[in-house]
């Protein structure tokens, strides 16, 4: 008998993705869903895909999902949260969603410290509709609307999320990973799980930013995408827990 | 029920927590923020209720898309400017087949205009608002009991046809104070199929505007048009006034309706035999009824609160076979019953 050490989960539907090769979409996909089936919750959880790369995301997940109009995932997962309080709500957005045209909805929605869980892919790049640049691109990056680099003069600076969400006292959980190797993808996976289990244990509003390889749009391979991940994007935006309330918000809900 | 004497926007949130709205969100603007206070107060009190207070208009209407698609009778009001901000998410109701009832108190425009009442945005609500291939099924109150009566309806309506419903009023009907009796709500019909709560066992669903693939997209258009073709044929509601030896008709509605039939008092002491036609729906457009007031009547006189839009609808429905004349206010302006009695007998004299 052979016995079975990887497949499926079962929160994954059987279509082949249509991310490009070397994407970390797919990857944060898998983990997620994988999250989902190890905690139990696919019945009662509730996605809200963005507009962008991922905004198929319904393909994939076997989870009741509905699509958000660019930027508004958590204005929905907010309003489907208070609606049904006792499902799993997630919004999955990418950086132009969530740190551009839908900066106040992410950022209220963390300040109203919602019970909710925001999945951000930053990959610094608009990815869907073809390497313009993002809140998140860093200076001197190239993208075809900064064909020079990012400018500091001209564009401003890289939006750093986890920064500036962490000081929201909103924010119960929050933490910066990557999906570039093994060992990060591990990592990021066991965030995602904590995030998830501080919304089921009613602890209030968790962020995971997670930094993204995007190939196609950085004209790298898939390798050195992950490469640079290691030696220039994560020296502008450091992985690490930038907050963790876990613990107090407990005896808060325990006090009451 | 006795009648209770209350403003047109506690009006509007009363009968709206009354027929089972259990979601409102909701951004500040004059001249409607007494409805957006009524929602904090009231709605929690009704069990499951839930009130947010946005950061935005936009964020509102998609809170109210995400509580409908959860399964909740939901709403959102604002003014003008702020409709206009919402637009993104009414198109996107409109293509999720997402009931919701939006309240437009309306104020003077364009751009941030003023406070005061007016009908200026009458386009924006009948021709859709938002992008694309869509219509909002839009009631115009023209009193407090209206508020009432038609919010109820709306709810009820939009359940009907997973379509987003706007209540179409402006700053007079929303602070002015009536006496109003609140009828016994019907019980909701709607069904769970169309709610997102978690797939539990079962098959997952999702619910989504993208339609990648130009047929299927084609296909969708289609049916939201065979849907509003039935609404059109049988949801049209309109209002006639002393119409039966009437020499002229005045076709106005809400607030601007309220004031011809103080015009057309006045006007009838004098003899000068003119009527109302006050379309209660401004969409669908009570265009079939209006036409066939049109082989008794041929003179017509159009008056709104704006450089004349719904005078478009009023040209398409007569289609000639009538004379018609415009009167209109914009920016804030409101007449006098005497003021558009003077206006309505000049027009009156010259046809004699």
């Amino acid at each position: 008998m052979v016995k079975t050490v990887f497949k499926r989960p079962k929160s994954l539907k059987e279509n082949v993705f249509h991310y490009c090769p070397g994407c970390g979409h797919s990857i944060a996909h898998r983990i997620i869903a994988e999250v989902i089936d190890e905690l139990d919750i696919r019945g009662i959880t509730i996605g809200v895909p963005p507009a962008g790369c991922a905004v198929l995301a319904y393909n994939y997940f076997d989870i009741d999902m509905i699509e958000a109009p660019h930027g508004r995932g958590p204005a929905m997962a907010s309003a489907i949260k208070r609606s049904l309080p006792d499902r799993v709500v997630f919004s999955y957005q990418g950086d132009g969603d969530l740190a551009a045209i839908g900066i106040a909805e992410s950022f209220h929605a963390a300040n109203r410290g919602e019970n909710i869980t925001i999945i951000f892919i930053n990959n610094a790049v608009y990815g869907m509709t073809g390497g313009q640049m993002a809140p998140t691109t860093m200076l001197e990056q190239k993208t075809t609307t900064s064909p020079l680099g990012r400018n500091r003069t001209l564009d401003g600076y890289p939006v750093k999320v986890s920064e500036i969400f962490s000081r929201l006292d909103g924010v119960t959980y929050l933490e910066r990973c990557m999906v570039n190797s093994p060992l990060n993808i591990n990592k990021t996976k066991k965030a995602i799980k904590k995030a998830f289990q501080c919304q089921i244990d009613g602890l209030g509003f968790s962020l995971i930013e997670i930094l993204s390889p995007c190939p196609t749009n950085w004209k790298m391979t898939a390798f050195n995408s992950c490469k640079w991940i290691d030696d220039v994007m994560s020296k502008d935006f450091p992985p690490g827990v930038f907050k963790d309330n876990i613990g107090q918000a407990r005896k808060n809900a325990e006090d009451r | 029920m006795n009648k209770v004497l209350m403003s047109g926007n506690h009006v509007i949130g009363e009968a709206a927590i009354r027929v089972g709205c259990r979601f409102y969100a909701g951004y500040p603007i004059t001249p409607q923020n007494e409805l957006t206070e009524y929602m904090a107060e009231h709605i929690r009190n009704a069990e499951g209720g839930v009130f947010i207070q946005s950061e935005s208009e936009v964020a509102a209407i998609n809170m109210i898309a995400g509580a409908s698609a959860a399964g909740l009778r939901v709403m959102t009001s604002s003014s003008s400017p702020g409709i206009s901000l919402k637009q993104e998410g009414i198109s996107s109701m409109a293509a999720c087949e997402l009931p919701g009832v939006i309240v437009n108190i309306m104020r003077g425009g364009p751009g941030l205009g003023n406070i005061r009442p007016s009908q200026g945005d009458y386009f924006q609500a009948t021709r859709g608002g938002g992008h694309g291939d869509y219509r909002t099924i839009v009631l115009a109150p023209a009193s407090g009991q209206e508020l009432a009566d038609l919010t109820m309806a709306g709810f009820d309506l939009s359940d009907k046809y997973r379509n987003p419903v706007m209540i179409l009023a402006d700053g007079m009907m929303g602070q002015m104070m009536e006496p109003v009796i609140f009828k016994k709500p019907r019980p909701r019909v709607y069904s769970e199929k169309f709610m997102l709560r978690g797939a539990g066992t079962g098959k997952s669903k999702f619910i989504r505007g993208l339609l990648l693939d130009p047929i299927d997209s084609e296909e969708h258009n289609w049916k939201l048009a065979r849907k509003y073709e039935v609404i059109s044929k049988t949801e049209t509601r309109f209002e006639e006034y002393k119409i039966d030896d009437a020499q002229m008709i005045i076709v106005a509605y809400g607030t601007a309706a309220r004031i011809a039939k103080g015009a057309i008092k006045r006007l009838r002491v004098n003899d000068k035999k003119v009527g109302l036609f006050r379309p209660i729906t401004l969409w669908p457009f009570p265009e079939i009824e209006l036409r066939e007031l049109s082989s008794k009547v041929k003179h017509y006189l159009v008056f709104e609160m704006s450089t004349g839009q719904m005078l478009e609808d009023v040209r398409l429905s007569l289609q000639g076979y009538a004379d018609i004349k415009f009167h209109g206010r914009p920016g804030g302006a409101v007449p006098t019953p005497a003021e558009l009695a003077n206006v309505i007998a000049k027009f009156y004299d010259k046809n004699d």
